[in-house]
């Protein structure tokens, strides 16, 4: 059954369903749609893709992108691909978890990651980076600190901790703070430093 | 740690004539090294993939133990060397560090593959510490991505080397006041507190990274994303591939010799 088929059918059984053909997998223009739309999916006896293999997040500059690899075990059928996209400023998308359990620790991943917020999910924090961690850092605009100066927090863990540092680099830290700046790493476009 | 050639004060020949003899002529140094040097026990502690060439290392097939370092220890406090052997995350770094503070002295460090010396591949990613140096002292740095077995063999044996070159009036865990703990980063908001510790790895001040390997990537905002509603490029199909090569033109004739 091609993707076109599928969206023909899911349209039929679900009205009021907006769905739209993206390069050859649905996008599902309204986010809160999408539990219905697996659960169709999960349990129409004609497709039955009762195996969710990924859950990825994706960023487009203008919005972000829930994306869901589902295959069906029973059918052996090639797979489908589900997309839902959100806003950046207040990402939200419905968790897929009550319909498909092995999606709890991928949609953490694409929070950890993407900052995309799951609705219902039941145990939604970081899985990869640690508590505490601030920002996202697979998203587009996520800036990298620069790793090889050393910053004020440092330099006040490092004395804390009995470790000598060199002048010159408090010095360095001094300054940044002073002027309120973080040492970020260097981004396309930037100037060449001096 | 400070490494000076051990140069034996007894003539060479006169060792090998008393040898024939029977008679074992040595100095307590070289006695004493010769045995920590032949039994080196290393933690069994992987990371990533230069984990498995280190166990091929272990294995029958490299054997390891030719050299004395075969006893695999599963608890840092009864080894003394350890092998980092793979990408140091910085989510893992502090557990390395830690594992380092707990082994017992003397203690040896190989830094094994790319990616433990300076981050290798990931060096710009967010989330892979770049290089395990900047945290605790490193003996040798083992480069390859990841090595090949002989290439840890030789790393150890650099080290065997290194441990024969000590003294053990002047090692520095017989003196008095030696501090040999190396203090534990944290988890921040960015990354690791501290990014380095001072006292044993500085930046380097000449960065020849762009003289070697040209331009660098750089990090942070990107600013390009694919547009999905454009119409896909069209697919290479094996009849386009199998287009014919439109035909060379004759080459010209070479101009008769003069």
């Amino acid at each position: 059954m091609t993707t076109e088929e599928i969206k023909i059918l899911i349209e039929k059984a679900l009205p009021g369903v907006k769905l739209k053909l993206v390069r050859d997998s649905i996008l599902v223009e309204n986010a809160p749609d999408l539990t219905r739309v697996a659960k169709f999916l999960k349990e129409d006896p004609a497709l039955r893709f009762d195996y969710l293999s990924s859950v990825t997040g994706s960023d487009y500059l203008t919005f972000l992108e829930s994306v869901y690899h589902l295959y069906s075990m029973e059918k052996k059928g090639p797979g489908l691909t589900l997309r839902a996209r959100t806003d950046r400023q207040n990402p939200r998308v419905p968790s897929l978890v009550p319909v498909f359990r092995g999606a709890e620790f991928q949609e953490r991943e694409s929070y950890d990651m993407y900052g995309i917020v799951y609705e219902n999910h039941p145990d939604l924090r970081r899985i990869f980076m640690w508590d505490g961690f601030e920002g996202f850092p697979m998203r587009k605009d996520y800036e990298q600190e620069d790793s090889e100066t050393l910053e004020a927090c440092d330099v006040d863990w490092l004395e804390k901790h009995g470790v000598p540092v060199p002048a010159e680099i408090k010095q360095k830290a001094e300054a940044l703070k002073r002027e309120g700046k973080r040492a970020m790493a260097r981004k396309p476009g930037d100037t060449e430093p001096a | 740690m400070a490494f000076a050639k051990n140069v034996s004060q007894v003539d060479e020949g006169l060792k090998n004539e008393l040898g024939k003899k029977g008679i074992v002529v040595t100095t307590i140094n070289e006695l004493y090294n010769w045995g920590r040097r032949s039994s080196i026990w290393p933690m069994q502690f992987g990371l990533a993939c230069c984990a498995i060439e280190m166990i091929a290392t272990a294995c029958a097939r490299y054997d390891i133990a030719r050299f004395g370092a075969e006893l695999f220890r599963a608890s840092p406090r009864q080894a003394d060397l350890i092998i980092i052997a793979g990408t140091v995350t910085k989510k893992m770094a502090p557990q390395v560090v830690r594992l380092y503070n707990q082994m017992a002295e003397p203690k040896y460090c190989i830094t094994m593959g790319a990616c433990s010396i300076a981050g290798g591949p990931f060096i710009d990613g967010y989330n892979v510490l770049r290089g395990i140096d900047r945290y605790i002292p490193v003996d040798i740095h083992l480069p390859g991505c990841p090595p090949r077995p002989e290439a840890l063999l030789y790393g150890l044996q650099e080290l065997q080397r290194r441990i024969d070159d000590q003294e053990i009036e002047k090692n520095e865990w017989y003196q008095k006041g030696l501090k040999r703990e190396y203090p534990i980063p944290e988890f921040g908001p960015h990354g690791l507190v501290p990014k380095y510790n001072p006292e044993i790895w500085n930046p380097r001040i000449e960065d020849t990274r762009k003289e070697r390997y040209g331009e660098p990537i750089l990090i942070g905002k990107k600013t390009k994303a694919p547009d999905l509603d454009a119409p896909p490029a069209p697919p290479r199909t094996a009849a386009a591939q199998a287009a014919p090569v439109p035909p060379k033109p004759p080459a010209a004739t070479p101009p008769p010799k003069a």
